[in-house]
């Protein structure tokens, strides 16, 4: 009977996790999908690539153990991990790699992010360890490209069903998935790296920020990698139980103006627009303090970063004499706003405000998703849009015309391509800072602020990121203390 | 004859919310297009009666302009169901037992079969969210209950000795509904116009809250509740303020209807001591 006892712990160390998420993903294959909570359920967790981020938004080798780069720069060589296998038990070798390229690149690609392959010409297995890569032009950033999730490598056995049961290689595998409510997944116990140390996670999908802070009260999740409601997060942070965890994100919350529609088209409007905008105003009430001030498309904490915000600071004399100058006469606009009840839907109340109080009529239009993606997005059929973009380094989305907010001016483009070709670390960086200064002087959109990381968690997790170089919840290093 | 305390409360109530709304016309404490971050949630006090909410505005100046947003919205809806619903009831009812007052009140049936919330986040979600488009989906779904009572009481007058008279003397069916019989079944209009208008408010707080009534910067009730929500565990008066003023306007139209047929009623009129 005592022996029985001693053998069960006093306190057994939990091994199971429940993860809040706002969003649920319309599906899990992150090769065919841009939308964000794909990656946050799957990123490091069932997916691998060759490469991946680390916490702190470092390249770290994954799939592949080394790469070699050739004298010309047009030759990647990746030595990948032995006795690595799928989920379904297949064998992953080089020959996976170049199916999950070849299949990304293809003309009826549905993959995301097909930008991130550009400049690859060609993939080939030189053995079963060896993936060749062959690109168009010398490239620097290739292992940056292939950690994103949308470069995963799937296998061709299963690429076709990972949408509903997702097969990769990671240190975690798919239990399953019930819709509108929670996903499951489990330790992979063959995997070929570090084991996970928690046997079972539950990603359950809560949109609703009240219902998000009953839950944590309640214990019913565990954690939220994103907490909904900042307004919040105060309270639970001061509960014993929960400690609050803030970090950089790479969303740049932007006010985006459609540079095509007039007024917009002219700068000095443009100009009038950042001048009218309190962003110390609007980080307060919007997210009850938690943001960075931007002046530019930049993630604030990357090493390139310039500080521009004083180039756009809040002047509302200055921006009424800028809109006397431009002569434009009174100006309506409408404001279209994506669901995000903090810093799209509160944001934008702000600032329809401001805007409201330099003599600019501000309409609000409140949007779902589907629609803000149809008609602004794609159908480019809006004045201005309040939106964060959270993909790391997109600062060359400035460079497409046909962009929602349709800038690609010839010098910036001129920018981006030299950056494309560039591979000495110093040029790149004074390449990335000419880009930011060039978005900034012409006033292409209004940078308002960097989202931060705003996690709560049990005190007793430990592992999780406190920062999100990408959209992922990384659990492989995650356990209960 | 004895005025009910319920009609008393009823008006008292009414009154107190319409002379609200007509102050807010003329002059509110704040400007509440105002927004002080600084001043965020403060509790009620001297400088803010009602405290402020999370942009800083006063919250009574809101309510103030709040109610008259609720009060045009169901006003105006009542109104649509009036003008529309009352003369198909009028002439279902002339042309009761035919073919078209089956058609009428059919398709009423069909109108009335969806519950009227869907109807309204049915026509918002087709033509956008804005007051107007609140004012179009609970007038539409004002019209099959006016046209029901308004047929249902049309009946009974129908029977009546004064109009086999006045059809006798070659009066043409249109003309005895609308100096007979609407004279006679306004009673029962009057107080269905005030349950609807107390469904109205109702209505237009509940598509608010969702999101599909007055739009920022325009205050309103359900508004002010659904962005409340989240502040709740911060400052509760946020929440509670907007919430207990839609439950006092309705209580009070309700009181104020329940009263009014009381005292409109003739049966229960002698029936009181």
């Amino acid at each position: 009977m005592l022996a029985a006892l001693w053998a069960i712990p006093a306190l057994a160390q939990r091994t199971d996790i429940v993860v809040g998420l706002v969003l649920e993903p319309p599906h899990l294959d992150p090769t065919a999908g841009a939308a964000a909570a794909i990656d946050e359920v799957g990123y490091a967790n069932i997916f691998e690539g060759l490469t991946r981020f680390g916490p702190d938004g470092a390249i770290l080798p994954a799939l592949a153990r080394s790469w070699d780069i050739s004298e010309d720069g047009l030759t990647y060589t990746f030595h990948l991990h032995e006795g690595v296998s799928f989920h379904d038990g297949t064998p992953f070798t080089a020959n996976d790699v170049a199916f999950s390229f070849t299949r990304a690149m293809a003309e009826d690609s549905v993959n995301a992010q097909k930008g991130l392959f550009e400049p690859i010409a060609s993939v080939e297995a030189a053995d079963d360890l060896t993936a060749v890569v062959t690109l168009d032009y010398p490239y620097g950033n290739l292992p940056f490209n292939l950690a994103w999730g949308d470069a995963v490598i799937v296998s061709s056995q299963t690429a076709q069903t990972n949408t509903t049961s997702p097969v990769g290689t990671g240190p975690f595998r798919f239990v399953r998935w019930t819709q509108g409510d929670s996903i499951v997944i489990e330790r992979n116990p063959d995997y070929w790296g570090e084991p996970a140390r928690l046997e079972r996670a539950t990603f359950r999908f809560i949109d609703d920020p009240s219902a998000a802070f009953a839950a944590m009260m309640a214990e019913d999740v565990d954690t939220f990698p994103i907490y909904p409601a900042p307004e919040t997060l105060a309270i639970l942070d001061a509960d014993p139980r929960f400690v609050a965890v803030i970090g950089s994100t790479e969303g740049e919350t932007i006010l985006a103006m459609n540079n095509r529609r007039a007024p917009l088209d002219n700068i000095l409007v443009r100009q009038a627009i950042t001048h009218a905008i309190d962003r110390q105003a609007l980080i307060e009430g919007a997210m009850f303090g938690y943001g960075t001030p931007i002046g530019t498309h930049f993630a604030p904490h990357h090493p390139a970063y310039v500080d521009l915000t004083g180039l756009s600071a809040y002047d509302p004399d200055r921006s009424r004499a800028l809109l006397e100058e431009a002569g434009v006469g009174p100006i309506t606009l409408a404001l279209a706003l994506p669901p995000p009840p903090t810093y799209a839907r509160r944001g934008g109340e702000l600032i329809a405000a401001q805007l409201r109080a330099v003599g600019i009529d501000t309409r609000i239009v409140n949007m779902e998703w589907s629609q803000w993606l149809e008609q602004v997005f794609s159908g480019k059929d809006f004045d201005l849009t309040v939106i964060s973009h959270t993909e790391p380094m997109d600062i060359e989305i400035y460079g497409r015309e046909d962009y929602y907010f349709g800038y690609g001016a010839p010098q910036f483009q001129a920018i981006m391509e030299e950056l494309n070709l560039s591979v000495d670390p110093d040029r790149r960086t004074e390449l990335l800072q000419a880009a930011q200064r060039d978005i900034a002087e012409n006033y292409v959109n209004a940078y308002l602020f960097q989202l931060a990381k705003t996690a709560i968690q049990h005190v007793d997790i430990e592992g999780l990121w406190a920062n999100a170089p990408t959209q992922a919840t990384d659990l492989t290093a995650v356990y209960w203390r | 004859m004895r005025v009910g305390a319920n009609l008393i409360a009823g008006i008292g109530l009414s009154v107190f919310f319409l002379a609200l709304a007509g102050v807010s016309l003329v002059w509110t404490p704040y400007d509440v297009t105002l927004l002080v971050v600084g001043d965020r949630l403060q509790p009620p006090s001297q400088a803010h009666w009602l405290g402020t909410d999370h942009f800083g505005r006063d919250i009574l100046s809101m309510i103030m302009v709040g109610a008259r947003t609720s009060i045009a919205v169901a006003l105006i809806a009542v109104g649509v169901g009036v003008i529309f619903g009352v003369p198909l009831g009028l002439f279902a009812a002339a042309m009761r037992g035919s073919l078209a007052d089956e058609i009428v009140m059919r398709g009423n049936d069909l109108v009335f079969a969806f519950p009227a919330l869907v109807i309204a986040i049915l026509i918002t979600a087709i033509f956008g969210p804005g007051a107007v488009n609140a004012i179009i989906a609970i007038g539409i779904f004002n019209i099959p209950v006016f046209a029901r009572v308004a047929r249902g009481a049309a009946l009974s007058v129908w029977t009546r000795e004064f109009i086999m008279a006045a059809r006798l003397s070659g009066k043409g069916s249109a003309h005895i509904s609308f100096e007979h019989i609407l004279p006679n079944i306004a009673n029962t209009l009057i107080v269905q116009a005030t349950i609807q208008f107390s469904l109205g408010i109702l209505a237009e707080a509940g598509l608010a809250y969702v999101g599909l009534g007055a739009q920022p910067p325009q205050p309103s009730w359900g508004r002010m509740l659904a962005e409340a929500q989240t502040m709740i565990a911060l400052a509760p008066h946020v929440a509670i303020i907007p919430g207990l003023t839609i439950v006092l306007m309705v209580l009070g139209l309700n009181l104020f209807g329940d009263g009014l047929r009381d005292y409109l009623d003739p049966r229960l009129r002698e029936r009181r001591p």
